[in-house]
């Protein structure tokens, strides 16, 4: 009661010096732009004008310690001549769809798995996510060890099981080579899959296997007719960013092979940093990593239409 | 109570014998052992253990003498005999790496307490400002989040050049929120819609300015998600790669992850064991970070996906 006698008269007070400046101040827009102004100036400053940047940089000459003139499409003109460029689109297509089309089909199976009950259920689930957490880089270092030409534990395990007889090459032959980046790759999505997906499939109401159950269902229909429907609008988003790092994937490379043997796991990302950063040769390697953004834009169009459908599930104005 | 007791009794009484001190919910009953092994533990065994043998193998590798790393034969490679903590001595004291994690430990806090504050700030406009073109904002902040790194890094270099920022933690720490403010913003703007509009309403009744809102009623209901989006961000920030590589050139300005790559890689037969060393005390502290946070962790990386 206090605090009403006592606020009373001040709020009688405030009325008559609500000047243009305090109207301003409780201004919605006003205040919201200063609101957003920190995040605004990092994503303009060094996210949307440096995106702009390397579209013109693709245009120019551009060289480390000189400033570049336009030359238009020539960069572009280089690189369709150039074989290595298309065997790096070629490598990245690969990489992109082999890799995610396995880490979605063993990251579902995952989740699927986690999702049952068992013991120590949590830290079965913390666990899986371990190879997510530490530093690409670093188990991708660890890789780069069990891969070694000499002391490979997989060969070695192998060679004394008797199914093969000298080392395997993992990263010194060009097919052994994509296979071992692949695997490399899936094993570092899968947990990020499969734990997006568990927290999908923890909003599927278990009655309605019960009820599907009772209806004669075979596991199989089950899945095929009850978790694959509610779960289609988070595999959508789970995918699209999946598909989208994947492209993008540069440490991993770069820590394994370094585009080696003979270009043979060169990404575009791995190639524009040689072309553009060690070789110098700035415009270059930035009309390289534009021509990825085309597809990344398809991968976007995808998760926005992945979204729509999300919504139109959950029956906000139909239904 | 005592009556569920008796309906527990009978139901185990009827269900047959090994679905008796099983508390699962569900129809998990319907299963036998066998078949469990099967579709579930066998599985799931293989998997596990595919996804933490790296880590076995980094963290035994590094404590294994030199002799027993490159002689196969004589010494069984899945176990250690005699450990030795050679490597990992080497590695702290004669080589920079405890500057190289205090850089990625800096950088990585500096970032992340930048991007909260900026994600808080922008969170809070959009979900509860609703300013003109609120949506829009919001819709690009998430278009901001789908820029990977791999396409900024060439023109990202000439404008930290412009600025005189090159070889310097400074770049690092003013890039990286590009990275984690879309996600923490997404991240924060699922929590804060959580939040009900009444208690922002007494407050203004009250009196309260916005700020005042921001930093008395909305942060404080909201700690969970700062949590979350700290520790995913700083997670991030240790991972980066291709920004540190580039735009860092001396070797005691260096993040771990880059100085791993650059500095340990000569031509030596006995580089595998000072190297895993390096891999394995890079990891360990976000390990130990995610042991303690696991559940906040999972939420940050659902909870941006599910947004």
């Amino acid at each position: 009661m206090t605090t009403i006698q006592t606020s009373m008269p001040e709020a009688g007070k405030v009325i008559p010096r609500s000047s243009a400046w305090d109207r301003l101040w409780i201004n919605r827009n006003w205040l919201a732009m200063w609101f957003m102004l920190p995040a605004a100036a990092f994503l303009i400053l060094f996210l949307a004008y440096p995106l702009f940047l390397g579209v013109w940089m693709s245009f120019t000459d551009d060289r480390i310690g000189r400033g570049g003139v336009f030359v238009g499409l020539e960069n572009y003109e280089w690189l369709r001549d150039d074989s290595i460029f298309w065997l790096s689109v070629f490598n990245t297509l690969l990489y992109t769809i082999v890799a995610s089309a396995i880490k979605f089909a063993v990251g579902l199976y995952l989740a699927l798995l986690l999702n049952r009950h068992m013991p120590f259920k949590a830290l079965i689930r913390a666990a899986v996510l371990i190879p997510f957490i530490v530093p690409t880089v670093l188990s991708a270092i660890a890789f780069w060890w069990i891969y070694d030409s000499q002391f490979s534990i997989i060969s070695w395990s192998l060679i004394k099981m008797g199914l093969i007889s000298h080392n395997i090459n993992f990263l010194g032959d060009s097919n052994w080579a994509r296979a071992s980046v692949i695997f490399a790759n899936i094993w570092r999505g899968v947990p990020f899959v499969a734990i997006t997906l568990l927290a999908g499939l923890q909003t599927v109401s278990p009655s309605l296997y019960e009820a599907a159950t009772l209806d004669g269902a075979t596991s199989w229909q089950r899945f095929r007719f009850i978790t694959y429907p509610l779960l289609t609008p988070i595999i959508a988003v789970v995918m699209t960013f999946s598909v989208l790092f994947t492209f993008t994937d540069f440490q991993l490379i770069w820590a394994l092979t370094r585009g080696g043997p003979v270009n043979a796991t060169h990404l575009m990302a791995t190639l524009s940093y040689q072309r553009g950063i060690l070789s110098g040769r700035l415009g270059e390697g930035a009309a390289i990593a534009t021509a990825m953004i085309p597809f990344l834009l398809a991968a976007i169009a995808i998760s926005w239409f992945g979204m729509q459908r999300r919504k139109w599930q959950q029956g906000t104005d139909n239904d | 109570m005592t009556e569920t007791i008796a309906d527990a009794a009978r139901v185990a009484a009827v269900l047959p014998t090994e679905a008796k001190d099983d508390h699962s919910e569900g129809m998990a009953y319907l299963e036998s052992v066998p078949r469990r092994i099967v579709t579930l533990y066998i599985p799931l065994f293989i998997i596990v253990v595919i996804l933490l043998f790296p880590f076995y193998w980094m963290a035994l590798t590094s404590i294994k003498p030199d002799e027993q790393l490159i002689d196969m034969e004589r010494f069984n490679p899945f176990w250690v005999v005699k450990p030795t903590f050679k490597h990992i001595q080497k590695l702290l004291f004669e080589t920079n790496y405890p500057q190289w994690l205090w850089n990625t430990m800096y950088v990585a806090a500096a970032s992340t307490l930048l991007s909260i504050i900026a994600s808080v700030l922008a969170a809070y406009a959009i979900v509860r400002l609703r300013f003109r073109g609120a949506q829009t904002v919001g819709a690009l902040i998430f278009m901001a989040y789908l820029v990977p790194p791999s396409i900024l890094f060439i023109p990202l270099a000439t404008v930290i050049q412009a600025y005189g920022l090159f070889d310097s933690p400074l770049s690092l720490i003013l890039v990286y929120p590009t990275l984690l403010i879309p996600f923490s913003t997404w991240l924060l703007m699922g929590y804060f819609k959580t939040i009900p509009f009444e208690l922002e309403e007494c407050a203004l009744i009250d009196g309260a300015s916005r700020w005042q809102i921001l930093v008395k009623i909305i942060i404080p209901l909201a700690v969970p998600g700062l949590i979350s989006a700290f520790i995913f961000s700083f997670t991030l920030c240790w991972n980066e790669f291709i920004y540190a590589l580039t735009f860092l050139q001396s070797t005691q300005n260096k993040t771990v992850p880059v100085a791993i790559v650059n500095e340990f890689v000569d031509g030596d037969i006995y580089k595998w064991g000072s190297l895993m060393a390096g891999a394995l005390v890079g990891s360990l502290p976000l390990v130990i970070l995610y042991a303690f946070f696991v559940e906040h962790y999972v939420s940050a990386m659902t909870g941006a996906v599910k947004e």
